[in-house]
This record gives C-alpha cells, sequence and structure tokens, in this order.
C-alpha cells in the first residue's frame, strides 16, 4: 500500500481527460484553479459555507473546497466552464441557467454566480421537468449558496425561468 | 487557508486500511465524505500525520433494512439514506432528521457514520443514533466489535476509539409499535449548524395514553443524551396531554453552553419550544398509528 505526498491523478473535466501531478493535500478547488487553469470555480469562505466553489462530481454538487484533488482520480468533474453547450458551429450556447441568470438579472459582482450556476444546473436536470418547481424546493436548491449583493429574488426568478425553458426543451 | 502537509493513502480493502492505520499510528486519521475533517485541516484545528481515505473499500455503501433495524454503511452519503424509503419506514427519525444535515451539497459527499464518528454535539446524527439506542460496529485488527452510543462519545469531537479502527457501520433499532416521532431544529440558516434541535419519540399504549416520552437534542451539551420525559405526561390521553410541561421539564434536564451563536439561557428556552412542538407532533403520528390498529 502507497502512502504518499505527491500523486498524479487522471480527471475527466469538463468531457476532457486531464492530467495534473499534485501534493496530496492539495484542494480540489485550487487543483482546478492552479493546476488545470480553471479559475471560472471561485474560491470564498474556504470551510463549506458559502457554495461558491460548488462543482458537480459524477454529475452531483459537491464543495470543490471540502474534496481533495486527488480523490477525483478517475472521476468526471463539471465546472461553471462546462455548462455551455457546443453549437455544432463553432461556437456555443449557454445553458438554460446562465441565459436564465443574463434574462433575470441574477447576477451582480458574480462572485457567487459559478456556484449558484452548477448547483442550479444540477438541481433541474436532476428533476422531471414536467413537474412544477415549488418555490419551497426552489429554496432548497439554492439555500447553500450565499449570495450578498444581487439578493435571492432574481435569482429564484431565475431558477424558475431556466426551469421553464428547461421543460420547453424537453417538449 | 490550506491543510498542513499529511501523507495519503486510498487502500482498496479494510485490512488494507487497518495495515495503514497501524503502521502510520496515532497521527493516522480515516477520511470519509470529509465534510466535517477537510475544514477541520483547512483552519488547521487539526494536523494528522496521514489520511487513510476509505473511499474505495468495497461493500461499504449499502444501507441494509430489517423489521429490526436499518444498518447504514460506513460510504452511505446523506443523500442517499434521505432517499431511503425502506428505512424511512423502519425509523423514520433517519429521514427527519437528515433531511437537516447540512444543505444538499454537503450532503452528495457527507456521510451519515462519518458524521457519527465526528461525534459533533452539534450533528443531528449522533443524536438520533442515541435517541434510537443505536451502536456502531468498528472494525479494528483484532476483528469487529459493537459500541454502544453511550460507550461511544466521550466529549465534543471525541470517541472512545483508539488505535487503528475504522467505523463500519451504524446500526439504528426500528421505531417501536403504536410511537410516532418528529425532528425539528432552529438554526441562522437552513441546513446550518443548529442553534438547537430536538428529536423525539412518543410511545402510546392501546388506549391512546401516553406509555413513554422521550427527547435528545442538537448543540446542547457536550455529547449526545436522551432525556425521558415521560413523567410530565404519563398515562394522559394523547388527545389531553399537556407538552408545554413535558417542555418544561426539558429545561431542566439539560445543561446547555454559551457560544458566539447562542446564550445557554436561549437554548434552553429553544429546548422548551422545540420539544413542545416536536412531542405534539410526533403524538400525532403515534395517534394516528393506534387509531388504524
Amino acid at each position: 500500500m502507497s502512502v504518499d505526498t505527491d500523486r498524479t491523478i487522471t480527471v475527466t473535466v469538463n468531457g476532457v481527460p486531464r492530467e495534473a501531478t499534485v501534493p496530496v493535500r492539495r484542494l480540489l478547488s485550487d487543483a482546478l484553479r492552479h493546476d488545470l487553469g480553471l479559475t471560472g470555480t471561485h474560491v470564498g469562505c474556504e470551510h463549506g459555507v458559502c457554495g461558491a466553489c460548488t462543482v458537480l462530481v459524477d454529475g452531483d454538487p459537491v464543495r470543490s473546497c471540502l474534496m481533495l484533488a486527488v480523490q477525483v482520480d478517475g472521476h468526471a468533474v463539471t465546472t461553471v466552464e462546462g455548462l455551455a453547450r457546443d453549437d455544432h458551429r463553432g461556437g456555443q450556447v449557454l445553458h438554460p441557467v446562465q441565459e436564465a441568470f443574463r434574462e433575470c438579472h441574477a447576477l451582480q459582482c458574480g462572485f457567487c454566480t459559478p456556484g449558484f450556476l452548477t448547483t442550479i444546473a444540477a438541481g433541474l436536470e436532476k428533476r422531471d421537468p414536467a413537474a412544477e418547481l415549488t418555490d419551497e424546493e426552489v429554496d432548497d436548491m439554492v439555500g447553500g449558496n450565499l449570495c450578498r449583493c444581487t439578493g435571492y429574488a432574481n435569482i429564484k426568478k431565475a431558477v424558475h425561468h431556466a426551469a421553464a425553458a428547461m421543460k420547453d426543451d424537453a417538449r | 487557508m490550506k491543510p498542513a502537509p499529511f501523507r495519503y493513502a486510498d487502500p482498496g480493502t479494510l485490512d488494507e486500511a487497518l495495515a495503514v492505520l497501524s503502521a502510520e499510528g496515532e497521527g493516522a486519521k480515516v477520511l470519509a465524505g470529509g465534510q466535517s475533517l477537510l475544514p477541520l485541516l483547512s483552519m488547521r484545528l487539526a494536523a494528522p500525520t496521514t489520511l487513510v481515505d476509505i473511499n474505495r473499500v468495497p461493500g461499504l455503501d449499502s444501507v441494509e433494512v430489517t423489521g429490526n433495524g436499518v444498518t447504514v454503511g460506513a460510504l452511505v452519503r446523506h443523500t442517499a439514506l434521505l432517499a431511503d424509503d425502506a428505512a424511512a419506514r423502519v425509523q423514520p427519525l433517519l429521514a427527519r432528521a437528515t433531511a437537516n444535515v447540512a444543505h444538499p451539497a454537503i450532503r452528495n459527499r457527507g456521510t451519515t457514520v462519518g458524521s457519527i464518528a465526528h461525534a459533533d454535539p452539534s450533528g443531528e446524527m449522533t443524536s438520533v443514533l442515541a435517541l434510537t439506542d443505536g451502536a456502531v460496529t468498528v472494525a479494528t485488527p483484532s476483528g469487529p466489535r459493537t459500541v454502544e452510543w453511550r460507550d461511544l462519545f466521550v466529549g465534543p469531537l471525541e470517541t472512545s476509539l483508539h488505535g487503528p479502527a475504522v467505523v463500519t457501520s451504524a446500526f439504528f433499532p426500528a421505531l417501536p409499535d403504536r410511537s410516532g416521532t418528529a425532528f425539528a431544529e432552529v438554526a441562522r440558516r437552513k441546513g446550518d449548524y443548529a442553534v438547537c434541535g430536538a428529536g423525539v419519540v412518543v410511545t402510546l399504549d392501546e388506549d391512546r395514553r401516553i406509555a413513554r416520552v422521550r427527547a435528545s437534542y442538537v448543540s446542547v451539551g457536550l455529547t449526545p443524551e436522551v432525556h425521558d420525559l415521560t413523567e410530565a405526561v404519563a398515562g394522559k390521553p394523547v388527545d389531553s396531554a399537556d407538552w408545554a410541561a413535558a417542555g418544561a421539564l426539558a429545561r431542566t434536564l439539560v445543561d446547555p453552553d454559551t457560544d458566539i451563536h447562542a446564550s445557554a439561557d436561549y437554548r434552553r428556552l429553544l429546548v422548551g419550544v422545540l420539544t413542545e412542538r416536536t412531542l405534539a407532533e410526533a403524538a400525532a403520528e403515534a395517534a394516528a398509528k393506534v387509531t388504524g390498529e
């Protein structure tokens, strides 16, 4: 059994296999930003309270500051950079949640936004798009993410807006 | 805020995990979900020499439900336990309490058993283990052993487990017949650590009279405790029981601390309020079962 201080890991990040050699104490949030150059993941409180660093690991939202980079070896990570889709014409189309944030003015300074986007995208993709989205469900979805400037009214509006768009897409 | 340097191993079997823990000595620490441990490392409140990550160990991620109770494996995430309808039928406190554990993104990663092994008095599942009279199974180099909840919790973030040991599962006994449960918390923000939380079990006799009332609290006291509140309402018909009297009794039994989040007096007040509220809810559930018999 090897007991290591550094490790080389292979992670599928936003659909692309990436390799990095990291000290075992490297947090996933720091590995994404510093080792892989994906600075879309923002680092706020660094102890799991604010939600700014939320990414998807194998499709589920997790705090990237509460995981070690070595723990995602062999897994798939989606960051905010991976939400937009290829439009097959050389460009990208925003994820419905990103589109809704723009439409509803759900971001102001933008610091907390990557964590909200990943959390909400996964939350909406996991539910039945035909089922009515209740305010309570939205509160539960975004309640673990702190926003201190935009305010939650427009963020919650954007969640409903995105859900409606995804419902239309599913038809 | 970064963890101090440590060494890391991710064994593929329980035997390997125990071997590494033995070889690395007292400074080694087991890593499961890490949702409580990693903040401690980042804030340098803990600096283990070695982390032994058990996430690759097979066979630890199942919830087993029998008529006797629910056994939760060490790698079962809170999210999985929350979604387990069979477990909720046998012991409803599991889902009710788990819904109060942190936020969804943390529940996706954090484990129920890890939360118990962490022994934080503000943890929900430590209280539920106590209230249900549960126990944990611990793997050690000399074989597995069972540790009852009363023998497990020594102090805040401290258990009686020493030397190489991995808590492999927790067992929560089934809810007794003619019983109802409830769980409620007061927190600054839903999902944050509770200022105070309460879990209760109310058991009725065949004539819908109160037979037994027990409660356990979150963020109250240094280790989880179970308080018997039966004497305040014993023998009373369920529909006319004085739950405020049970709440008043609870206030005299607890010994909360003052900290940055709340004073001891405020916590004691919350114990009374939450006890009264949850008992009424649990009693109504129990009454519906007796009526349905």
